[in-house]
């Protein structure tokens, strides 16, 4: 039997549900291939090249961005837009929602993005330097293209949507707090249907990789698979991946009316706020933001059953989400805790939306995806029920706890139940 | 250029521009929206090729010349009559 949660209390048109998931990440094109690579170990880090930077690491995408987009369309969007679309459209399909003939202005677009822009004003300033810098040769698309809001804009003329779109900027924690807007949007009436979650581009700015790497904390490996590696002795820092996860959310009445089927319930969240400084982690506000989200749910640490950690591969923040999840976590005896960062990277906007999608199949299938790369466990990572090496199977799985934390100190948790 | 080389030129922007049109059956005497999928900013996109391409600058009163292929050549005819095709 699950665990009440405070949900239970909430009537139907409240409690908010996961009908639909659509997504790329660096080792999938579709919910039920990602999960399979994350069974197989099978990564999706391979050498990649950025202008000015030169040879990296990366976690590349490789869907078919023509499915639903024209060539033309590609040509003037951008690629977050592409990926975001991408996964929007395989969301509402997987979803089984009657598109057709939906009543589009009653549809809301929440996308979480770590950053936006870069990619396209890079584009352009390396466009004039051929030109002599010379301004007058700068494209017409480039506001359009780096408006904050472009990512979910795409989406929204690829599908005709006339709710509201908009991103919600938050680092590094932005897929979940795409997920969290979505939800509370639902539960305002805003919309009827929120496609919700994040999407990354990040891959395709060489500032991204020369910022960490001028961190130290851009990850090298000879073995590209073997790069990403959190929780390791051996970890030297962050592989950066592009990818989208979006969700398609519905309140619990209006998806039990139509018999939608459906993957989780939305059984808690929180995002807080660090306010110690601009990049190191502050374990005692991560603490609390967890211990909110389980409060806000009405459950104890010992209701969950898998925690997917943020970790990025990074010396102190990693050791410093260990110290938040200890102090959570620290007494639980059967709580399962993996990464999916080891797999793909760090999909940035994207991260905490996929990284829920590689764990929500738990919720059937009673398997834990392992953490890879863990060759060494880092004495100061320790963790309780950590998942390493192999797939674990569980008894089962009722609650699943997702972290994803980002500069400027935002956190965000959710908490998602087996329906 | 001439206007042959001219019409080639602009054949090759509006194959990057209009990347899934067909335009080998472009009719010169029609307007090119009648033919295909065309926009204020897809036609920005003509008078900045042919900025950076050619140097050419056509100001914004003139781009009613840009209707038609046949328009559009012999508008430029005399604006890119001195220059050699690469």
């Amino acid at each position: 039997m699950i665990a009440p949660s405070r949900v239970d209390l909430l009537p139907d048109s409240q409690r908010i549900v996961i009908t639909g998931v659509g997504l790329t990440s660096p080792n999938g094109n579709d919910w039920a291939n990602f999960r399979q690579a994350l069974l197989e170990h099978r990564s999706g880090v391979q050498p990649y090249e950025v202008r000015y930077f030169g040879a990296t690491l990366a976690g590349v995408c490789d869907f078919d961005s023509q499915r639903y987009q024209t060539k033309k369309d590609l040509r003037r969007g951008t690629r977050a837009g592409s990926i975001g679309i991408y996964a929007a459209n395989e969301a509402i399909r997987h979803s089984g929602l009657g598109w057709e003939n939906f009543d589009r202005s009653r549809v809301g677009i929440y996308i979480g993005v770590t950053e936006h822009g870069n990619v396209e004003t890079e584009n352009e300033i390396y466009q004039i330097k051929g030109f002599d810098y010379d301004t007058s040769v700068w494209s017409h698309h480039h506001n359009p293209r780096t408006v904050a809001n472009n990512p979910a804009g795409e989406i929204a003329l690829n599908l005709g949507v006339t709710g509201p779109h908009y991103t919600i900027g938050a680092a590094c924690a932005a897929g979940n707090a795409g997920l969290i807007q979505g939800a509370q949007m639902l539960r305002l009436d805003e919309c009827d249907v929120a496609l919700a979650g994040g999407t990354s581009e990040s891959i395709h700015t060489f500032g991204i990789f020369a910022s960490f790497n001028s961190q130290n904390a851009l990850a090298s490996h000879s073995d590209p698979a073997k790069a990403s590696r959190p929780f390791d002795r051996d970890r030297n820092g962050i592989v950066v991946a592009e990818g989208s996860c979006i969700y398609v959310l519905e309140r619990l009445s209006d998806a039990r009316q139509r018999g939608a089927e459906i993957y989780g319930e939305l059984a808690g969240y929180a995002i807080n706020t660090d306010a110690t400084d601009f990049v190191l982690p502050n374990p005692e506000r991560q603490a609390q933001c967890v211990q909110l989200a389980l409060r806000r749910a009405g459950l104890e640490p010992e209701d969950i059953d898998i925690v997917s950690t943020h970790a990025t591969g990074t010396s102190s923040g990693d050791t410093q989400e260990c110290v938040a999840l200890r102090s959570v976590f620290g007494e639980c005896k059967t709580v399962r805790i993996n990464n999916t960062k080891s797999f793909i990277g760090h999909a940035m906007g994207a991260a905490g939306a996929l990284e829920l999608a590689g764990n929500l199949p738990a919720f059937r299938d009673n398997v834990v995806h392992p953490t890879i790369n863990v060759d060494h466990l880092d004495p100061a990572c320790e963790l309780p029920g950590l998942v390493t090496a192999d797939a674990q199977e569980v008894a089962g799985v009722d609650y699943i706890l997702n972290n994803s934390f980002g500069m400027l100190g935002i956190n965000s948790v959710v908490i998602i139940r087996r329906v | 250029m001439s206007p042959a080389e001219i019409r080639e030129e602009i054949l090759d922007i509006l194959g990057d521009i209009a990347p899934d049109e067909n335009l080998d059956e472009l009719v010169d005497d029609v307007s090119f929206r009648e033919q295909m999928e065309l926009d204020s900013m897809d036609f920005l996109d003509i008078v900045m090729e042919l900025r950076k391409r050619h140097r050419v600058q056509i100001p914004e009163e003139d781009y009613g010349h840009l209707a038609s292929m046949g328009s559009t050549v012999s508008y430029l005819e005399p604006k890119m009559r001195d220059i050699v095709k690469a």
